[in-house]
């Protein structure tokens, strides 16, 4: 008798399986309406520079920045790149891109490797003391860069490294040191730790393990370390103006330049085509990354 | 008197079947466990008697109301969590009265529910406190005060006490048995416990991927189960399964021996040749005593696992593993050939192709 | 080796005390000596070299009676309790919405975010072309026909920290909503599910059950977004160069201008200093919460 119950199709009128609701209910208007204002507030600017570097001058004039441009010329973006004047150079962004290149891809690699293996040596090699510096460095993050601007000055000076591209790479490896150091530390903390014991029972010293063991477990934290550091880098501005010279001044550095000079007559179009490409490269690693980038910034940021 | 009646129940998450086409009708004032491996629908299953998830077809109805479209609050029932889900910010009886406060009952009648509610769970010296100040058990019981306090028909557990330690557990197990005993509510509570199924049902549901596997006594899924995943599923150490064949005598036959059948209650009159036969650890006797059963046979002992109250011994039968459970107080040692026998009136034969009971 | 028993403390774990070098050596002579060594000199008259020549408490005078040092604080005052207020708000509203089950969430995330990832250079330039009195929203909607509409935050002194606000908002709300959004993802859902049994509506769930469990989450993101807020620099550069007038000058510009352009260091030091103190007020209560609490539990 009891199993005669599973079986038996024996449905009563009334109401039955999904309750049927109108697919453009209120609460869905007020939820994709408003999500929709948001989004298109979000992406206005990136059209209007899109747009409007897409313009000739005469169009910009007469028109309103939001129309589509009737006449599509990338002159402006050509300009940008290999003409644009600031103060005497006449080269365009392309000098500050490859600047920044340069700048990026040494100052990235050095900061990873130091930041791992220091992550690495707090997380499972604890030596006495190394709290009080991990704490400090933490603390050190929160510091107004202000207050070490002046001294780092006269570090590089007595290294001899004030001005050159590898002083802003010691100066972005010390600054990117902290986040990095934690993002690290959490994830070498977060791998068992039998695995590490195992490797030390079998005979496998500090460097042997972090090469051997760790490294090939750590790709995604490396990717997201390294997410973090083009963009970091790429868009900094504070320190490619403190610590270079104008001949090697990043692209962010000479793009403030080639738009805010007070000299000769303002070209918008060229303007925001020089934008667009300084913000390129953390656009693409954005797009590229996708959740990758939500995770750093949000493994870096909530646990600091 | 049906107080929730299942009706034709199915729910899919896009293409995937979660419960398919369920029906179960629980009586007022029963205690039904809804039992199973995780991913089995079963917590599926009381989400959607709770009104939480939203069915793709079929019907419920509570104490007689199509309620298949309603709130969870317009329900009647109330719910406790594994995870307790109390409000972390609230004192104990900010807990039980929120819901209340916000139905807008009047302030003596939560006051009164509350000390009601209280007084059933002796959380009285716990009213002020805040949730983390308690320990898990207590935790607990707040939790299903908050349920007790909505005075309603229909109870419903979700696991309430996996998160617990084991002889909080069993502590916590007697008690809302007890509860259950003096409110006299429709209960439905989920577990993976087998332990606690056997201990607390009027009826278990065993489910598996979305289906019933068998709704009955705990008595007689224990003892009768209908298929071999519910009699694989029921009991610790498990059943003991023989492959073989029955027959033409109607006897079953593994390797070279054969049990008589002529006492088992087969329940169809099928006949298959390939047949599982099973027997459980508990119900096989050894020594001098086995000889005395309809069936037994020499057995080679290869682990003895004392456990105190009882011991567990791993032989071999026939070339195949076979346990059984003999008293804790027996000496019996691993290489020692020993006695063993059962009376298949207590074993449960199943077709080896259907899997069915026969 | 085995005979000698215990090798030296010292050189126990020397390789991992070799690789945390770096480490020591910015925690300990860049992070601390760095800031010491700067705390030290705003109290000396240095001007184009740093010197040790004590004043006491000259520079902090001289910078508390220069009326770009008491513009530059009252606007990141200004900027700074305008910026928490709505980056908290509309960040956890935004959250709010996607966690509501949408469809094309991660669309929907990956627009409100991509702003984060562009510099603050790129974003002042950006709102400055949109704000432009000329071109922008104000002469759009005067060619509608609304010929007295005034909408020009960059040239006008009394408003032209929203002009940055708006901009700063862009860039970073975003960023707030992931941390809110990761926030709310972290609540154990049968929290929903038993305020949905006991029949409270969703908003007043939102309010006075799920607000009061995030506290942590906003705790660690107001101390983020202070952090932040503090070092505001590059949008201003960019957006407005400090103008109209001073109009728009922050803290960490009067530094950076003291210092690199001014060639008066002793003033760059002092500011320095205090930008330092604001920072601590905020960072020092937040640190005992979160790590001195920690030890009660």
């Amino acid at each position: 008798m009891t199993d005669a119950a599973i079986v038996s199709p024996r449905l009563e009128p009334g109401p039955r399986g999904q309750k049927p609701r109108r697919k453009l209910s209120r609460r869905n208007i007020f939820l994709y309406g408003t999500l929709i204002v948001v989004a298109v507030y979000y992406l206005l600017p990136l059209y209007v520079m899109v747009v409007t570097s897409l313009k000739g001058m005469p169009e910009i004039r007469l028109g309103n920045i939001f129309a589509p441009p009737v006449e599509i010329t990338f002159e402006p973006w050509v300009k940008a790149w290999a003409t644009a004047c600031t103060g005497l150079n006449c080269d365009g962004l392309s000098r500050g891109f490859w600047n920044s290149v340069q700048i990026t891809v040494p100052s990235v690699m050095v900061s990873i490797a130091i930041a791992s293996i220091n992550g690495y040596a707090l997380a499972n090699w604890r030596f006495k003391g190394a709290d009080v510096f991990f704490t400090i460095l933490i603390f050190g993050a929160f510091i107004p860069y202000q207050v070490m601007l002046y001294p780092i000055v006269i570090l590089l000076r007595e290294m001899g490294l004030y001005g050159s591209l590898w002083g802003l790479v010691v100066v972005h490896t010390i600054f990117g040191m902290p986040i990095l150091t934690l993002l690290f530390r959490n994830y070498f903390t977060s791998l068992p730790e039998e695995l590490f014991k195992a490797a030390r029972v079998d005979g496998a010293g500090f460097w042997g393990i972090f090469f051997k063991i760790m490294l090939p477990m750590s790709l995604p934290i490396f990717v997201v370390a390294i997410i973090l550091q083009v963009t970091g880098i790429w868009n900094d501005f504070l320190f490619g103006v403190v610590y270079t010279k104008p001949d090697i001044y990043p692209m962010t550095v000479q793009l403030n330049n080639i738009v805010n000079s007070v000299q000769g007559v303002k070209e918008y179009n060229v303007n925001m085509a020089a934008t667009i490409l300084t913000g390129l490269v953390p656009l693409i690693v954005y797009f590229i990354s996708g959740k990758l980038f939500v995770r750093g910034i949000a493994a870096g940021a909530v646990k600091g | 008197m049906t107080s929730v009646s299942i009706k034709d129940l199915c729910l899919n998450f896009g293409t995937v079947q979660v419960l398919k086409n369920l029906n179960i009708d629980i009586d007022e004032g029963e205690f039904l466990v809804l039992l199973g491996p995780s991913g089995c629908g079963k917590s599926t299953l009381l989400n959607c008697i709770a009104g939480l998830l939203e069915v793709s077809d079929g019907q419920i109805f509570i104490k007689g109301n199509n309620v298949t479209w309603e709130e969870p609050k317009d329900r009647g029932i109330g719910m406790v969590f594994q995870s307790y889900a109390l409000y972390p910010q609230m004192s104990v009886e900010g807990n039980l009265a929120f819901g209340l406060k916000n139905a807008r009952v009047p302030k003596d009648d939560i006051a009164r529910r509350i000390a009601n509610a209280a007084e059933v769970l002796q959380i009285e010296p716990l009213l002020k406190r805040k949730p983390a100040q308690l320990s898990g058990g207590q935790r607990q019981r707040v939790a299903i005060g908050r349920a007790l306090v909505r005075d309603v028909d229909v109870f419903l557990f979700d696991e309430p006490l996996s998160n617990l330690d084991a002889k909080l557990r069993a502590e916590l197990r007697v008690e809302i048995k007890r509860l259950h005993h003096r409110l006299k509510n429709t209960m439905i509570y989920v577990t993976h416990d087998q332990i606690e199924a056997l201990t607390l049902a009027d009826r278990i549901a065993i489910m598996r991927s979305g289906i019933i596997q068998q709704l009955a006594s705990p008595h007689e899924i224990y003892n009768r189960p209908v298929n071999l995943y519910v009699a694989g599923f029921m009991g610790s150490p498990g059943m003991n399964f023989l492959d073989g064949e029955i027959d033409d005598s109607g006897a079953f036959t593994f390797g070279g021996m054969q049990i008589p059948l002529d006492r088992y209650p087969f329940s169809t009159a099928d006949r298959p040749r390939q047949a599982k036969f099973g027997i459980r650890p508990e119900h096989v006797v050894c020594g001098a005593a086995a000889d005395a059963e309809p069936f037994s046979a020499e057995a080679d002992i290869e682990v003895v696992e004392p456990m105190g109250a009882d011991t567990l011994v791993w032989a071999v039968l026939d070339g195949r593993e076979f346990r059984f459970r003999v008293d804790g107080q027996s000496e019996l040692r691993s290489g020692e050939k020993i006695r063993v026998g059962f009376d298949p009136a207590r074993a449960s034969v199943f077709d080896a192709t259907t899997e069915l009971r026969l | 080796m085995t005979t000698r028993g215990r090798p030296n403390r010292l050189f126990y774990n020397l390789s991992a005390k070799i690789a945390a070098l770096p480490m020591m050596f910015t925690a300990l002579v860049v992070f601390l000596g760095g800031t010491v060594w700067t705390v030290v000199y705003s109290f000396t008259n240095s001007k184009l070299l740093p010197r040790e020549n004590f004043v006491g408490l000259d520079q902090y005078e001289r910078l508390w009676s220069t009326s770009r040092w008491i513009i530059s604080i009252e606007n990141l005052m200004i900027y700074g309790v305008f910026s928490l207020i709505f980056s908290l708000v509309i960040g956890f509203s935004l959250a709010a919405l996607l966690d509501q089950k949408i469809r094309y969430e991660d669309t929907f995330r990956t627009i409100l975010l991509y702003p984060f990832a562009l510099s603050f250079i790129v974003t002042g330039l950006v709102w400055q072309w949109i704000l432009n009195p000329q071109f922008g929203i104000q002469g759009i909607v005067r060619g509608w026909g609304w010929e007295s509409f005034t909408f020009d935050p960059l040239y006008n002194p009394d408003i032209v920290m929203f002009g940055l606000l708006i901009a700063g908002l862009w860039q970073g709300t975003g960023f707030i909503m992931c941390l809110m959004l990761a926030g709310l993802r972290g609540i154990d859902e049968d929290i929903w599910k038993a305020a949905r049994v006991d029949g409270i509506p969703m908003w007043k769930t939102y309010l006075l059950i799920i607000i009061p469990m995030m506290r942590p989450v906003f705790i660690t993101t107001l101390v983020i977004i202070a952090a932040g807020i503090v070092k505001l620099y590059d949008l201003v550069v960019a957006q407005t160069s400090g103008g109209p007038g001073n109009a728009s000058e922050v803290p960490a510009k009067y530094v950076y201008d003291y210092m690199f352009q001014a060639q008066n260091l002793g003033q760059g030091f002092a500011a320095s200093t205090m930008m330092l103190l604001t920072v601590l007020i905020v960072l020092i209560p937040w640190a005992y919460l979160e790590f001195g609490g920690k030890k009660h539990d």
